[in-house]
């Protein structure tokens, strides 16, 4: 087994039941997530509308309320460190890092879109970013990821692999095999089990015999734990833990995120499955977004009129996105053929 | 009567083993359940338990002796009131039968206890005709030769690429401690150690995953699966993230990867282990398909794949493992992926196989030779991206041909050839293109249903002399 090389001076706390609690953000940290919660949030609105105007077309699956999950994460990582998630992924792309402009124009398949538009909303990559999709069968990215700790594992850096999957995922069978292999070979593996209730249409409670998903490690002896993905500093905390414990050499680490998703599952959902009230008890109670702004200008951190200018910069970035992803040409057909083998 | 202990077989496709030790000796008294003698095969050291009741009353081949066939008598137990005098002389050919396998999957264990089957063990699997003289040489002229089996070919390819690039790996269920199920991986674990040479818990689509996420962030697995029938519980990770990855990120991250492992019918292992695969694999663009029949070709397309760049499955033959072929003595000997093999070479009839098929249409042509039918033998090796055009060009000087496939026919490869001629090459067809190929069953286990289930020689011979009219 490759030990991990740079050992934290502090070890992690032992595998805890107990979420760490949040992390107390700076003003700079503040202000960074609101801004690239807010870039997701607005993002999403857009292709939502694009989607509905026939630019893009179809499965597109938003990631409005989940944006403190991704973000959260996002900064508790470091350069080399890899992600990888399922195909509710534009989130994930941007928080990494890559263009909306090239995201965008993947989500209308266009030239420029990151895959040459031939992949779409569920298949993109970023090799330079450190990431790997975008996988649109439902858990296969939780093995892969898991491939990408061993990775780290057989090189001998301490890297991290970030997996993501949702908590229709977590009751496919390759993920418990994944959970054997990185306990067994202590890969440094965040599982990343982003809860958002509901796997399609049916509740967690009608598919899943133990709801609470940080336990699905148990018999792996797998440490988890669950954190309130609706808060960004509680998920930097959980993050750091679960990093640090993998860059330790210790094995992999589950972190449970109780979210939400606004949107249906997809475009063409309409969410009959739950009361308008469900979710507008969500929005207005925990939104991940409004809970930064509200500290920004409480902690006086940030006035409305610097929001407002926030707020008009990440505008003028999606809308300069759609632009570009509206006009873009669509890929030339010889791309037919091209990038079936290398 | 005295009771003759065979030679007994103890995996499907054994066909012979070295008499280690005799744990029993002349004179001594054996109840049914007793360890008589430790038999090595190539895969595990197996005790031999008798069946029978009695006096060990000659030993017939001495232990330490090596290479003795399946079903040879090795001892003759007495029962009471015998003497050695009631024993008659017996040669030591092995006795005539029915190739029948009795025993546990080869994977089973070491040292397992096996009954020593006085009756029925299957006979040995003849040795393959040689090919030919290739008229398009893969090596040069006068390049020195070692005689090796498939097996080590297998395994040497790995070891060879291992030593060149650190960023090869293997891994698969008994890979390492065990040194393989079927013994290829032998000796791997002790030159490229734990760290490269990986157990895994039986987990295909698990590890089928993680060897793809490893291979998509630039690591260069080589996935053994114990038989391409557990691949099935991977098929997914195969094809919707290995093959199609490459294609959707626009050519921007792609998978070196290598699955291998058997294919194809064993021996007497019933229809969830006896299956031919490569039609189902080369249905898919992003793959690579390559299916070698001699040693030579196993170690370079092996080696070849292992560099490819692109996931490539590779399909190998539980029954070539222990068969013995010439191999080019070169220090870095390599096939090109995507060339077929003209390996005998005739005029009337193109004969169209690959990996075991090739025993079939190799013996066949030697038949139809004797019927004043010269037949062109083309090995295909790589499946996917095939080489039509080896064949068109045989077509074109036969006019007729046969593919001999293992596999089932419908929307199998051999449609797929029959097709391309059909074509490309339609003017030059003297007769329709026939296919002698697997039953359209599932595989049955009983040993004359298995066999009429498979192609046989017969049925090659059959169908060459029907497209030349004969």
């Amino acid at each position: 087994m490759a030990v991990a090389k740079n050992k934290p001076a502090s070890e992690p706390a032992a595998p805890s039941r107990d979420a760490p609690g949040i992390a107390e953000f700076s003003k700079e940290q503040e202000l960074t997530s609101y801004r690239e919660m807010l870039l997701i949030r607005r993002f999403e609105e857009k292709a939502g509308q694009m989607y509905g105007m026939g630019l893009i077309g179809g499965f597109c699956h938003l990631y409005i309320g989940q944006e403190a999950v991704v973000i959260g994460m996002q900064m508790a990582i470091k350069t080399g460190d890899q992600v990888i998630t399922g195909y509710r992924d534009h989130g994930h792309m941007l928080a990494c890092g890559m263009d909306p402009k090239g995201v965008m124009a993947e989500l209308t398949g266009r030239t420029h879109g990151y895959s040459k538009g031939k992949g779409g909303s569920m298949h993109m990559f970023s090799v330079e970013k450190g990431f790997f999709g975008g996988h649109g069968i439902v858990a296969g990215q939780v093995s892969l990821g898991t491939g990408l700790g061993f990775i780290n594992h057989y090189r001998g850096n301490d890297n991290v692999s970030l997996t993501y999957f949702g908590d229709g995922a977590a009751n496919q069978g390759q993920v418990y095999e994944s959970f054997n292999m990185a306990q067994l070979w202590k890969l440094p593996v965040v599982y990343i089990i982003e809860n958002n209730r509901y796997a399609m249409g049916t509740a967690v409670n009608r598919s899943s015999a133990q709801t609470d998903f940080s336990k699905r490690g148990l018999s792996f002896n797998i440490p988890g734990i669950q954190v309130d993905g609706m808060d960004v500093r509680a998920v930097k905390a959980a993050g750091d833990l679960a990093v640090e414990w993998c860059r330790a050499g210790k094995g992999p680490y589950i972190l449970e995120m109780m979210t939400y998703r606004y949107r249906g599952h997809s475009m063409s959902d309409p969410a009959k499955y739950r009361t308008r009230e469900e979710v507008e008890k969500v929005r207005t109670e925990h939104d991940p977004i409004e809970q930064v702004r509200a500290r920004l200008l409480q902690k006086k951190f940030a006035s409305e009129e610097d929001l407002k200018k926030v707020d008009a910069e990440v505008r003028a970035i999606v809308n300069e996105a759609a632009e570009f992803a509206s006009h873009d040409p669509e890929p030339d057909p010889s791309e037919l053929w091209t990038d079936v083998l290398r | 009567m005295p009771i003759e202990v065979l030679m007994p077989a103890l995996s499907p496709t054994m066909e012979k083993g070295n008499l280690a030790k005799w744990l029993k000796h002349e004179g001594d008294a054996i109840k049914a359940g007793d360890v008589i003698a430790e038999i090595e095969t190539d895969k595990a050291t197996m005790e031999v338990e008798a069946v029978d009741e009695g006096t060990l009353g000659k030993i017939l081949v001495p232990e330490g002796t090596n290479d003795v066939a399946v079903n040879t008598p090795i001892a003759v137990i007495l029962a009471d009131g015998e003497s050695a005098g009631d024993i008659k002389e017996s040669g030591s050919q092995p006795a005539a039968a029915e190739k029948v396998a009795e025993s546990a999957p080869p994977a089973a264990a070491e040292n397992q206890k096996v009954p020593a089957e006085p009756k029925q063990a299957p006979s040995a699997v003849a040795q393959p005709p040689q090919p030919e003289q290739a008229p398009e040489p893969d090596f040069a002229e006068g390049t020195e030769m070692v005689t090796m089996t498939v097996r080590e070919a297998l395994r040497d390819a790995m070891a060879e690429e291992m030593r060149r690039d650190g960023d090869v790996f293997v891994m698969g269920e008994e890979v390492a401690e065990y040194q393989g199920a079927y013994k290829v991986t032998q000796g791997l674990l002790q030159e490229f150690g734990a760290k490269r040479v990986i157990d895994t818990p039986i987990t295909e689509h698990g590890f089928a995953g993680l060897g793809v996420g490893a291979a998509l962030g630039g690591l260069k697995p080589i996935v053994e699966f114990m038989t391409f029938n557990f691949a099935m519980q991977a098929i997914d990770q195969i094809i919707n993230s290995a093959a199609k990855t490459l294609y959707m990120s626009g050519g921007q991250m792609g998978c070196q990867i290598v699955f291998r492992g058997p294919n194809g019918p064993a021996a007497r292992v019933g229809a969830q282990h006896s299956q031919d695969y490569s039609s189902w694999y080369s249905h898919v663009p992003g793959l690579i398909v390559v299916s070698p029949y001699t040693a030579a070709d196993a170690k370079g397309l092996l080696k070849s794949a292992i560099r490819n760049r692109n996931p490539v499955i590779f399909l190998e033959n539980e029954i070539l493992y222990g068969q013995s072929f010439p191999v080019p003595k070169l220090d870095d000997y390599l096939v090109p992926i995507g060339k077929a093999k003209v390996v005998r070479p005739g005029n009337h009839v193109t004969l169209v196989a690959w990996s075991m098929g090739m025993s079939y249409a190799l013996k066949a042509a030697e038949e139809l030779a004797k019927k004043h039918i010269n037949a062109e033998v083309i090995d295909l090796r790589t499946i996917r991206p095939m080489d039509t055009q080896t064949i068109i060009a045989s077509v074109k000087k036969t006019g007729r041909c046969v593919v001999v496939e293992e596999g089932w026919q419908q929307s199998g490869v051999g449609a797929e050839i029959a097709a391309r001629l059909m074509e490309h090459a339609f003017d030059y067809l003297d007769a329709p293109v026939l296919r002698v190929s697997g039953k359209d069953v599932p595989m049955p286990y009983a040993a004359n249903l298995e066999k009429l289930a498979l192609p046989s020689v017969a049925e090659v011979v059959e169908a060459a002399k029907s497209v030349c009219y004969r």
